[in-house]
């Protein structure tokens, strides 16, 4: 296998509108136009798709997951993000 | 589906297992009892990337040699309708081996790496896909028992300890159900067809009743890397847990289509609620996986050409895709 492998995208669809794109899978292709084909065949067959994004894999940048306890770190102690921190005094409605 | 547990000795443990330390192994295996999922780029053992990686490989490469047995009936499938629907399900399993390829190339392996072991014979695929289809029938058996076999093997893998492969797992379980029907109708409307028809139906159920069973591999008792694969969740049932549940659904559909199971000590047990079933042909299922079944090296020599005579398309896109992005600089 001395010949150069096709480049590797990422692949997200969209499966309506009105919903995100998500992260469905990878394939290769040799270009841009060949990734959306590729996508296409391999994850929309059943029609689970009204919008497809490809990005090479290479693109991506990416938060390290050994990293991860200290880079959501400064999350961590800031409950009073959450509106459950607060006490409602009894009587109080709709707040 | 798929997944055998062939190929199972590592002779040369990497020398990084040496330095992964008690304590991360400790974590490593709390985070899998405690039900977290993996994740590609997350801390593995080597051993737990290793066993991912030829598993899915195997598991992948099963879905491309698969399209083998049911491609040569393509031409002569007997209506347009039938032929359509085969297609179809024939392009799910190429859809299959990439959604594995793909999960496969996250442990850092790449597809062609994956490929080229396949071509060399290094990497194992299901020994079901090396037994001929002779008739339409057999077109149905694939369908109804390998298919069938498979979503058995296949159901617990959606919820395996590694993210990637149980994600492509759940894709491929949706579209598994369609396959096995799509079988199952065609061995019913043989049998609801003329006596020549129903007795293609039970030659197919004949030769492919037992090459089913040995899907799930093993026995128990022999399958020395499951305790571990259980241990890290990449496995959930044993290989007979899941045979015994094949069996015991298959027996009452075969009935329902009025042909007789290939098997004279198959009985209804009704303390345990199982079908108690004879015993496999051991020595068949080893010889198929050393190569000596009935179309290995046809399998293996087919999927070699198509990938040579592949290759100037797949030069000839790069080449243009390399092209045009010289003409955009």
């Amino acid at each position: 296998m001395s010949k150069k492998e096709w480049p590797l995208y990422e692949v997200f669809i969209r499966s309506k509108s009105g919903l995100s794109h998500r992260h469905a899978g990878s394939i290769h292709a040799a270009d841009d136009q060949m990734a959306l084909d590729h996508a296409r065949d391999t994850y929309t067959r059943r029609s689970e798709g009204v919008s497809i994004w490809v990005v090479r894999s290479s693109q991506i940048v990416a938060s390290d997951p050994a990293e991860t306890a200290a880079f959501f770190e400064p999350a961590e102690d800031k409950i009073y993000r959450h509106p459950t921190f607060y006490e409602i005094p009894d009587g109080v409605e709709n707040l | 589906m798929y997944t055998q547990g062939l190929d199972q000795k590592d002779k040369s443990p990497e020398k990084r297992d040496a330095l992964e330390t008690q304590e991360q192994l400790d974590a490593f295996q709390k985070r899998i009892d405690d039900e977290e999922k993996i994740e590609a780029k997350d801390w593995m053992p080597e051993a737990y990337r290793r066993t991912l990686v030829r598993q899915i490989s195997q598991h992948a490469h099963s879905e491309i040699i698969g399209m083998q047995p049911e491609g040569n009936w393509l031409t002569r499938a007997p209506t347009l309708k039938r032929k359509a629907i085969l297609l179809a399900k024939i392009q799910d399993e190429a859809g299959h081996g990439l959604y594995l390829y793909s999960a496969g190339e996250t442990l850092g392996v790449s597809r062609d790496q994956m490929v080229a072991d396949l071509l060399s014979g290094k990497a194992k695929y299901s020994s079901i896909f090396n037994y001929p289809a002779l008739t339409w029938a057999d077109i149905g058996a694939i369908g109804w028992l390998v298919d069938g076999a498979a979503i058995m093997n296949q159901i617990p893998l959606c919820r395996c300890s590694y993210g990637p492969y149980a994600r492509a797992m759940v894709r491929i379980c949706k579209e598994e159900s369609f396959h096995q029907r799509q079988g199952f109708d065609i061995l019913r409307v043989l049998c609801e067809g003329t006596a020549e028809q129903k007795a293609m139906a039970q030659d197919a159920l004949d030769r492919w009743w037992w090459p089913s069973l040995m899907m799930f591999g093993p026995n128990d008792a022999e399958s020395k890397h499951s305790a571990q694969s259980m241990a890290w969740k990449i496995k959930r049932f044993s290989n007979d847990e899941l045979r015994q549940k094949f069996v015991d659904v298959t027996v009452q559909q075969a009935e329902f289509l009025g042909l007789k199971v290939p098997d004279d000590d198959l009985e209804f047990d009704e303390e345990s609620g199982h079908y108690r079933f004879g015993e496999i042909d051991w020595q068949e299922f080893i010889e198929v996986i050393k190569g000596n079944g009935p179309c290995n090296k046809q399998r293996i020599a087919k999927r070699r050409k198509a990938h040579d005579d592949g290759e100037w398309v797949r030069e000839a896109a790069r080449a243009y895709a390399d092209k045009q992005q010289a003409k955009a600089a």
